[in-house]
């Protein structure tokens, strides 16, 4: 029982790693005013690339950088028809996203089935000696780690430096940053950009460190999860991080609940943090005061430079 | 590019100019929004940009503080001709702008807000915003969210953040237009500091009153082009609008009204709960407006006219159990929608034509559907077109509208013809009953005038008239009785022709028991 | 806003040209970029245009194929396509497919030996209704409590797809199916009638996508309800103004949308599957969104995107037979339809030109 719960919990931070990546790059790119719809595709394409690179050059690192090269890649689209065309934000990210599915589809299917080696845990010193809390805290992946720092650079460069500020008033009124002198447009490219990347980053650990084995449909899901975490937790980047370990817990209790024999069906887990986000999402939407401090209030807009 | 910091005055000007425009032009495709306009500002001098809506004041703002650049014709300033690029480069130059929809962000402090222009640490700027708000009597809190913030309080905020910039030029774009008479001689006194100090500013309106008060001189526009350049002081009001209009001013003469005693529009008790917490609260609002006469609401905006134009027209309603609190014609109606209200007689004329009263991107005749459909354009839930059209054409005909046909989308009209197709459309419903929010606001005196005389008509013919305006000429103009709204409440209402502008003034700042006491009086 | 001497600018009419020049401008863009990704690939560019599109029309089985794969297309994106008018944005036909699939397949998984008539309507309606039922949470969420139908619909889509998993492994699981997670065979009761001739798979929903369309075409361009619905898309506070309730605009774009994915799911399980199955569509509620948008929002438009659509899966199919293309080639393609669509848009409500060289800003002088 003990064990299990120990297993549950600690990879619970595995599995949320790549849900909080890709989850924290659209936060950035939703407080910038813009709705990315395109996560999952970009996950997806993502992790084809990082698996081929790192299959043929051995090394995570190189794989990661493709990964999140390839993220930019796709984002850079989507920032070109919401930025540059003006399409609508909805139409824009489902299009790069499907973009996206199919491209790794098209890439993926020549090493599927194929594995890769893992990534080694890293046992802090000290640390990991600790009972129990060791086991689950202090043994993982340098991602997990790293993505664990990515959530406290995130809420530092977002409330605490000036570029920070000027990202989320872009986000709520970007006529107005435009007419004191900020660029909302070139700002979002860039917000659009880092999530491209982080999402790539999500993409690649999924397919290299998480279960470094090809198949189609290796994303299934986890980028809509992703964005789903950015609502849930009202698009501060600490709640975010706890709602994604959260549905990192859930999901793995449904494995472990199954393997003790304690009948709840696994797909009853699975729902469980959609269910969570919509109740969230009915929670914060009817009070508006809370909507308008949380919630960009530019967000899915379009916006044109006056000329 | 040369750049500006040679501030030094070009030999041979006899007298330093600060800002000088020759012939400056700007057009957006073939619509000329300035042509050949020159202006030329000393430090000091307080200048009026004088013109209606529509006469290239704000295309000619946004040219000086960068936010657009000219087609033609070379900006001066400080003697040396300049390129101003950007708001960015108009702030380097010592150039600031108070917009008249301020440009703040709800979400931040009006620090941070002060600090997108104003560089440095914010704790040090906290200091030097009180510093500037107790040096320039302008009460403003740095570590105030916006959104919590009053119209007033947050154009104060605007006015710090300039003037922490110590600018040598301060463009104000309609200041006056949310401040009650009392705050806009605070701010004059204000202005007067700063002009005091040398520095100039440019003082874009449409109140003629306030010009001649505070400017030193004026520049008119008309349709782009400069009409007029004089000494506000030694013009009359009468003059000035000549020359802002091309023509003498039509006024619309009529009788006192004759109204028949019956109630036709009651209000009794109103009180709402708004959900978001800083908006205004109706507070147990009482008003009757009877058959055949005007009610004019008047009152600094923000005090809960919008609120109450939004429970009158049924945009917002009540719960069943409330729906006495609006009555028209003896029926409780404050549960009921927009589209039900005006089958009992309402009909609506809203602040904001574009967007609300009509909708943009469509053609008139699919705008003369949206409220008039009951009018024979439905049968059996598809569209009769001839209808429809028919009554489109009518419209545009009675009204006078100048457009391309009922085939023109909205948003191609100026503002005066879609107010004159919105009212034209509204009156095709012959209310009993009708609401009217700033009738004539930013619109062009002709048109304003015809708006106002088909007002003063419906009142003739019955109909009750409840009008909110911010223009206290106006309602001094048509309304038979005026009550004032000030945060929430509603003063008791007075004879129009039995009041003072002064009385309404001190009204329109909560003072309502003393005007109360006169009221009684004068409705003795 | 100009760049190297041209300048955009935004059309204040929208030119009817450009409004039937961007759709084949996007096919013709992403016909030359698929053509050039898969001359890449190694395949001949030859026999993969000729498998996409020419080698669907050539045989009266693989017409009937189009026919019933463009259907569901066109069945939701007029659906979807009312509520896009009305600015609701419906992201998850697909799980109201899933859901319309799964409650209309209670009837035949039920009575599965019966031979009545009323199998078949009742199919249609009870999933019709359930589509609707699906959809009708968003609907009730975004009306009461604001909450983004965008996000909701999203994760009922996750959720149906659990919930059919979760049936399939259990309750309707078919008991002498060897464990695998599909139903009962339908009876021929709770199967659409087929026609064209022999083997052509082509049935009744290529008939009800008809009508459906008919009706939409009607209802789009002559009834007020939809004049209603348009105007709270393009100027909510003007619909809130005349009285049209936007709530109603909420509930009636989501059901509508509901119903037509609902009724697209019984095509496919009354239709060429036959059965209750993991997967019952290969992306239409999705697709469907590519065919609205491409279709203009116009019942006649989505028609005609819902068959080019259709030529594109069937094609895939071939061409994954006779050229090697790989099957996500069609996603591959459906994105960049999209995508150059979006592009060309652009066009339709700006235009672009060139500043007169006389009145450009001259420099300081």
């Amino acid at each position: 029982m003990m064990d299990a719960l120990i297993f549950v919990l600690a990879g619970a931070f595995a599995t949320a790693t790549p849900l909080l990546l890709a989850a924290l790059g659209e936060l950035v790119v939703e407080k910038s005013g813009v709705l990315n719809l395109s996560v999952e595709g970009m996950m997806a394409l993502s992790a084809a690339i990082a698996f081929m690179v790192t299959l043929q050059t051995g090394s995570h690192l190189v794989g990661f950088v493709a990964g999140g090269l390839s993220g930019a890649l796709l984002a850079t689209v989507f920032a070109v028809l919401v930025l540059g065309f003006m399409a609508n934000q909805v139409a824009a990210g489902l299009a790069v996203g499907i973009l996206g599915l199919g491209l790794s589809g098209l890439l993926g299917r020549s090493f599927e089935g194929m594995t890769l080696p893992g990534l080694g845990k890293i046992a802090l010193p000290g640390l990991s000696d600790i009972p129990v809390l060791g086991r689950i805290l202090f043994t993982q992946d340098v991602v997990v780690y790293a993505a664990i720092a990515a959530t406290a650079l995130v809420a530092w460069f977002l409330y605490r430096t000036k570029a920070g500020l000027t990202l989320r008033v872009i986000g709520e009124n970007p006529n107005t940053a435009h007419a004191l002198g900020m660029r909302p447009v070139g700002v979002r490219f860039l917000a659009i950009l880092f999530g491209g990347v982080m999402a790539g980053f999500a993409g690649a650990y999924a397919s290299t460190v998480l279960t470094p084995l090809w198949s189609q449909d290796m994303i299934a899901g986890r980028g809509w999860i992703a964005v789903a975490l950015v609502v849930f937790g009202t698009w501060r980047p600490g709640r975010v991080a706890v709602g994604a370990y959260l549905f990192g817990a859930v999901s793995l209790l449904g494995l472990a609940l199954q393997a003790m024999g304690i009948g709840i069906p696994a797909q009853i887990m699975t729902c469980l943090p959609y269910v969570l986000t919509i109740v969230v999402l009915v929670a914060i939407s009817a009070d508006k005061v809370r909507v308008r401090l949380n919630a960009p209030a530019a967000l899915g807009e379009s916006y044109r430079p006056a000329s | 590019m040369l750049m500006a910091s040679g501030s030094t005055p070009v030999p041979g000007v006899p007298s330093a100019s600060l800002l000088r425009l020759e012939n400056i032009s700007k057009n957006y495709g073939s619509l000329v929004a300035n042509d050949k306009v020159n202006i030329d500002i000393r430090p000091g001098e307080i200048h009026a940009v004088l013109g209606e809506n529509g006469a290239g004041k704000s295309t000619l703002m946004k040219m000086i503080f960068g936010v657009t650049q000219p087609n033609a014709g070379t900006i001066y300033w400080k003697g040396q001709p300049t390129e101003i690029t950007s708001p960015a480069r108009a702030r380097a130059l010592g150039i600031g702008m108070v917009f008249q929809h301020f440009s703040l962000f709800e979400t931040i402090t009006v620090a941070e807000n002060i600090s997108f222009t104003v560089p440095g640490d914010i704790r040090e700027l906290s200091q030097r915003i009180r510093a500037a708000s107790e040096a320039f009597g302008l009460a403003v809190e740095p570590d105030a969210l916006v959104y919590k913030l009053s119209v007033g309080e947050r154009q104060r905020v605007e006015l710090v953040r300039c003037l922490l910039q110590e600018p040598s030029l301060l463009i104000l774009d309609e200041p006056t237009s949310v401040l009650t008479p009392q705050a806009v001689e605070k701010l004059f006194v204000t202005l007067r500091m700063l002009s005091d100090r040398g520095i100039a500013i440019l003082y874009i309106s449409h109140k003629l009153e306030e010009i001649r008060a505070l400017c030193h001189s004026a520049t008119i526009l008309r349709h782009g082009q400069v009409t007029g350049q004089v000494d506000p002081r030694e013009e009359t009001s009468h003059s000035l609008a000549k020359m802002m209009v091309g023509r003498d001013i039509p006024r619309s003469a009529h009788a006192e009204a004759r109204p028949d005693g019956k109630v036709a529009l009651r209000v009794s008790g109103l009180s709402t709960r708004e959900r978001d917490p800083h908006a205004v609260n109706l507070q147990a609002v009482n008003l009757e407006v009877r058959h055949g006469e005007i009610l004019g609401i008047a009152g600094v905006s923000g005090n809960g006219q919008q609120a109450l134009s939004r429970y009158l027209s049924g945009e917002e309603t009540l719960p069943v159990a409330r729906r006495g609190e609006i009555e028209i014609l003896g029926d409780a109606v404050g549960h009921l929608g927009p589209a039900e209200r005006r089958r009992q007689g309402l009909s609506f004329i809203p602040e904001e034509r574009l967007g609300r009263g009509a909708a943009p991107g469509l053609s008139l005749t699919d705008n003369m559907l949206l409220t008039a459909h009951r009018l024979g354009m439905v049968s059996r839930g598809f569209i009769r077109k001839r209808v429809r059209d028919d009554h489109a054409e009518r419209c545009i005909r009675e009204m006078d509208v100048r457009c391309g046909g009922s085939g023109a989308n909205a948003s191609s009209l100026s503002g005066g013809n879609l107010q004159k197709f919105i009212v034209g459309r509204e009156m095709m419903l012959r209310p009993k009953v009708m609401v009217v929010a700033q009738p004539t606001w930013g619109i062009d005196i002709g048109a304003a005038a015809m708006v106002r005389q088909k007002l003063i008509a419906l009142r003739d013919e019955g109909v009750s008239i409840l009008l909110i305006s911010e223009e206290l000429e106006e309602l001094f103009e048509i309304s038979d009785r005026m009550a004032v709204m000030f945060e929430g409440r509603m003063s008791q209402p007075v004879r129009t022709r039995a009041t003072t502008p002064e009385r309404i003034g001190q009204m329109m700042v909560g003072l309502f028991e003393a005007s109360d006491e006169m009221a009684a009086e004068a409705a003795q | 806003m100009s760049f190297l001497g041209f300048t955009v600018l935004s059309r204040t009419e929208t030119s009817p040209l450009a409004l039937l020049a961007v759709p084949l401008v996007t096919v013709v863009l992403s016909i030359i970029t698929m053509v050039v990704m898969f001359s890449a690939l190694g395949a001949d560019p030859g026999v993969v245009l000729y498998s996409f599109f020419i080698e669907p029309l050539s045989s009266s089985y693989n017409l009937g194929e189009v026919l019933i794969k463009a259907s569901p297309l066109i069945l939701i994106a007029q659906g979807l396509a009312i509520g896009f008018r009305a600015r609701v944005w419906n992201i998850g036909a697909e799980g109201q497919l899933i859901i319309g699939a799964i409650c209309a397949s209670l009837l035949p998984i039920f009575w599965s030996d019966s031979e009545s008539a009323w199998m078949l309507p009742g199919m249609i309606v009870v999933g019709a209704l359930a589509g609707m039922a699906w959809a009708g949470i968003a609907a009730y969420l975004k009306a009461s409590f604001n909450a983004s139908e965008i996000i909701v619909t999203l994760m009922l889509t996750e959720i149906a797809k659990q919930v059919l998993y979760y049936l399939l492994t259990g309750p309707l699981r078919d008991p002498s199916g060897y464990n695998f997670p599909q139903s009962v065979m339908f009876p021929d009761a709770g199967l659409y009638p087929t026609f064209g001739g022999d083997g052509v798979r082509a049935n009744l929903s290529v008939i009800i996508t008809l009508v459906v369309t008919i009706g939409c075409w009607i209802f789009v361009t002559r009834s007020f309800a939809a004049f209603r619905l348009m105007v709270g898309g393009v100027a909510s506070d003007a619909a809130r103004y005349a009285g049209f309730s936007q709530r109603r605009a909420i509930w009636m774009s989501l059901l509508i949308g509901g119903a037509a994915a609902g009724l697209a799911g019984v095509g496919e399980i009354a239709g060429p599957i036959g059965k209750l199955q993991p997967i019952l569509s290969p992306g239409y509620g999705y697709a469907a969104i590519i065919v609205a948008f491409l279709g203009g929002l116009h019942p006649v438009g989505i028609f005609f995107a819902g068959l080019f659509m259709a030529l594109v899966y069937v094609g895939g199919d071939i061409a994954l037979v006779s050229a090697g293309i790989p099957a996500s080639a069609p996603v591959v393609f459906q994105g960049l339809l999209l995508v150059f669509y979006l592009a060309s848009y652009f066009f339709v409500r700006h235009e672009v030109r060139r500043v007169p060289q006389d009145t450009r800003l001259r420099g300081a002088a």
